[in-house]
């Protein structure tokens, strides 16, 4: 239990909402505790569906519907749910969400559904999902982790925007499916390859380390 | 239905397609536990237990749902398995050999959210896999699997013992070297017909 959950008196939907407490919970998602540069969870989705930017983006808005929807929904639920049983019935909400967002982009785009494949269900098992399920939405209230949801998965979207962009412009020459690289330029193969996605993230990381340390120093 | 032969399925799904380094499944464990080539052995063989004894599974409730027209249930009843199968191994562990339970930790009760294991479940599903050419598969996903760990355990005890630069320190390293590894990797892909 949170300290703000036992000292408020439960007035209603937003009644723990300090006055910033909402702007920070959505903030340390989207940077300082950025689910896939900082946490380095979620890895197999950020890897494998960030060969284009647009897979990336479809990708990104699926799971923080998953992870905001079931964030709200566990946290509703926070004190019926017996502890013995807890990451099952997380699991279950979780798979609950998933099968519908499975269904409605097969309805959106068939195209877009078979690039993503395997991988939209596979959002169950997303660790950032079950993580912020155990350590945020099962110990505060609706609005915290909804905001809390929000944040880690448009934090998770523009970690995968990052390394997908990179990979789509290097290895394909294009952005979103535009050119923005010149004709004789030669595309690098590898990038849109497994491979590229391992050095690519790898990259990423090796710069916020650069200035994780170069902040330490000063 | 699928007619490809059961080694086919195997040098594909272990090696070819291998599913850490050119499917990106497991990579949680992949980064987590290749620190010590032992414990990464037994990750691996707890994982491919779990794959076999859920690929098992999955294809006896794929045909229930058929029969009674619920697809939608697929993904649900597929974890839900594999929890409980999880759950089993960790019971046979801790009970057999606690050295072992402590060294994987958070690790073994994590292997309900390894990818590879719903993989598995619902790429066999979607391939139209019979009950042997299922097993096969859970089989050669296992075998590459812990084939991968094992691999990057190795790399990264000898990287003990060299000086890294700080920056490159942790999970950026990790991850050059399964690049590197997955690079060579594809050389694999003349095998496949």
């Amino acid at each position: 239990m949170s300290l703000t959950d036992q000292n408020m008196p439960n007035k209603g939907f937003f009644s723990s909402l300090g006055e910033h407490q909402g702007t920070d919970d959505f903030l340390r998602g989207l940077w300082r505790d950025n689910p896939v540069f900082v946490q380095v969870l979620g890895m197999c989705p950020s890897l494998a569906v960030s060969n284009s930017a647009m897979n990336a983006l479809a990708m990104g808005l699926a799971t923080t519907f998953v992870l905001t929807m079931s964030n709200v929904l566990i946290s509703m639920l926070r004190n019926f749910i017996p502890k013995e049983v807890r990451i099952a019935s997380y699991i279950l909400i979780i798979a609950t969400f998933v099968s519908m967002v499975d269904y409605v982009i097969q309805a959106v785009s068939v195209d877009l559904h078979k690039s993503l494949g395997a991988f939209i269900a596979l959002i169950v098992v997303n660790c950032i999902i079950l993580s912020r399920a155990e350590a945020f939405a099962s110990k505060n209230t609706v609005g915290r982790s909804l905001m809390d949801g929000l944040g880690m998965g448009l934090g998770f979207m523009f970690a995968l925007f990052c390394i997908g962009s990179i990979r789509e412009i290097i290895g394909s020459g294009t952005l979103l499916g535009f050119q923005v690289m010149p004709d004789t330029f030669e595309k690098w193969v590898i990038m849109v390859l497994p491979a590229g996605g391992f050095f690519t993230l790898a990259c990423w990381l090796l710069i916020f380390n650069h200035y994780k340390i170069k902040k330490s120093k000063a | 239905m699928n007619n490809e032969s059961l080694m086919t399925i195997f040098i594909n799904a272990s090696l070819i397609n291998n599913f850490v380094l050119a499917y990106f499944l497991g990579i949680c464990p992949f980064l987590g536990v290749s620190g010590k080539v032992e414990t990464a052995s037994k990750m691996g063989a707890a994982v491919t237990f779990v794959m076999v004894i859920s690929s098992v599974c999955a294809y006896g409730i794929n045909l229930l749902l058929t029969a009674i027209n619920a697809p939608f249930l697929q993904l649900i009843s597929y974890i839900v398995v594999i929890a409980s199968t999880v759950q089993l191994v960790e019971m046979f562990v801790k009970k057999v050999s606690p050295a072992l339970f402590k060294a994987l930790g958070i690790f073994l009760p994590l292997i309900t959210t390894n990818c590879a294991v719903l993989a598995i479940a619902l790429l066999q599903t979607s391939k139209g896999y019979d009950i042997f050419q299922s097993v096969t598969f859970a089989l050669g996903g296992g075998a590459g699997f812990t084939l991968a760990l094992v691999l990057m355990a190795g790399l990264r005890e000898q990287l003990e013992f060299s000086e890294v630069s700080g920056i490159a320190k942790g999970t950026a390293l990790v991850l050059l070297v399964g690049g590197i590894l997955s690079l060579s990797f594809m050389g694999f892909a003349g095998l496949g017909g």
